[in-house]
């Protein structure tokens, strides 16, 4: 049930049903638990139903620290940990 | 695919397994327990243990919802489901689970029970909106997560004036499982499991926030690093987690800022709120009665409450002896400990409900059993 990944807004219907799209595949989710959703948005589901939108500003950050980590993945440990903290 | 694929690199979890090694005191013992089943899963498929130097263990915790349903609330959803009229729809991995006198809700609906899978809350509603001759009730179980979609097909029913759809309530309660694991004798004074910091849930914490762990965090200095369910979320926790011991630090970090804020989903809280109130005590598989650690419908919604309309008793139930879900759900014990872990007890054929879902310990043992070293602990 709870293995769930971030899926994109592709339409909002009525009574909160949106077509939602992920990897080419389409499904059905409802946005009645989430307040303001937008097409485009990407939104995390459980269970048929979006319980939090994705904050795609925080997504990059951690995407780019990571991206930093495996970049200076030959350096010594000290450089990167000074990073981290 | 970028915010799923980026957060499974490679080099990346390489480098972090180097900044956890180098970062470790090598004289000290680093156990922590993941929450959630979602990252037990995760754990397993990406082999995170072995990435991990020895003095870092994680110990599974008891956040698989189909896990820790105790098998008597288990007996009445299929006594619920035998009742002439009845059509009982229920996540698909509960079907599977084992209850008393080797029953499941399978083997009830072989036996002529109308038992139907629902991927979620919304498929019940609509199977009573459409079949208005038949008592619709939705076996409703999960932790904070699946609440809140519950509450929302109660309200919805009653907009619509739905008098043949109620719900057999089990959602539980994960700030109560985890004070139960901090509380536990085999963690308090036998000193049998230790447990020095949490790897908090990624989708509870997306509905509850990260402000409900803070009283433990500070009440019993334990640390606690929210994290997503990528191996790069749970590698940066991880690392997260030994830098706070270091430190001797233990507060509440949110590594998943992307889906968790503080204060959580305030509209999913609030419809909860409306539709549940806490149940005095509950009972968990593998952790006994919990006080406040389930929900149940208030009276204001009793017409929608399955174990009202359908006068559901449970009774007592024993656990199958050789099964050591109660142990593993609580940490003590891993999967390998089972003696019938993989032979008598398959994924085709559970014995326990830790062998049904993905999420349960078992379960992911055994479908990644060749990452997994023969014997933890
Ligand atoms: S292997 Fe099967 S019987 Fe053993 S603890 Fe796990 S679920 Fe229970």
């Amino acid at each position: 049930m709870c293995l769930a990944i971030p899926v994109r807004v592709l339409s909002i219907g009525v009574d909160d049903w949106a077509e939602v799209e992920i990897g080419g595949v389409h499904s059905r989710v409802s946005l009645a638990l989430i307040d303001g959703a937008a097409v485009g948005d990407y939104v995390i589901v459980h269970a048929g139903f979006a319980i939090n939108r994705l904050d795609l500003e925080e997504a990059e950050k951690s995407l780019a620290l990571f991206d930093e980590i495996a970049r200076r993945l030959g350096e010594p440990a000290d450089a990167l940990h000074q990073r981290l903290s | 695919m970028r915010y799923i694929n980026g957060f499974r690199d490679g080099r990346a979890a390489t480098a972090l397994s180097r900044l956890i090694a180098a970062a470790v005191e090598p004289e000290r013992d680093y156990h922590l327990m993941e929450f959630c089943g979602g990252h037990t899963h995760a754990i397993s498929r990406y082999g995170i243990q072995d990435l991990l130097p020895p003095n870092v263990r994680l110990v599974h915790g008891p956040g698989c919802p189909v896990c820790v349903l105790a098998t008597p609330r288990l007996d009445g959803a299929i006594e619920l489901a035998r009742r002439p009229g009845v059509t009982l729809v229920s996540y698909g991995d509960m079907l599977r689970v084992p209850a008393s006198r080797r029953l499941s809700l399978l083997k009830a609906r072989a036996g002529g029970a109308d038992v139907r899978m629902a991927y979620s809350a919304a498929e019940a509603l609509a199977i009573a909106t459409a079949e208005p001759r038949r008592q619709v009730v939705f076996f409703a179980i999960g932790f904070e997560t699946t609440a809140p979609a519950t509450a929302h097909v109660i309200l919805e029913a009653r907009r619509r004036g739905l008098g043949n759809f109620s719900v057999y309530c089990n959602h539980v309660l994960t700030p109560a499982a985890i004070l139960s694991i901090l509380d536990a004798p085999e963690v308090r004074d036998l000193g049998r499991v230790r447990v020095d910091g949490f790897i908090g849930p990624s989708h509870v914490s997306a509905v509850i926030g990260s402000r409900p762990y803070e009283y433990f965090a500070e009440e019993y200095r334990r640390p606690v690093v929210i994290a997503g369910f990528e191996p790069l979320d749970v590698m940066l926790a991880i690392r997260m987690l030994v830098e706070q011991l270091n430190q001797g630090r233990a507060c509440v970090e949110n590594e998943f800022t992307r889906g968790v804020v503080r204060d959580g989903n305030r509209k999913a809280q609030q419809l909860v709120a409306e539709v549940f109130e806490m149940r005095p005590s509950f009972e968990w598989r593998g952790l006994g009665q919990l006080p406040y650690s389930g929900l149940r419908l208030k009276s204001a919604y009793a017409d929608f409450d399955a174990e009202r309309r359908f006068d559901v008793r449970t009774r007592p139930a024993p656990e199958n002896k050789a099964c050591q879900c109660p142990a593993i759900i609580r940490g003590v014990k891993n999967p390998t400990d089972c003696p019938i872990f993989g032979t008598v007890c398959t994924p085709r054929n559970p014995i326990g409900s830790c062998m049904v879902s993905a999420e349960g310990a078992c379960a992911a043992y055994y479908k990644y059993r060749r990452r997994v070293p023969a014997k933890a602990g």
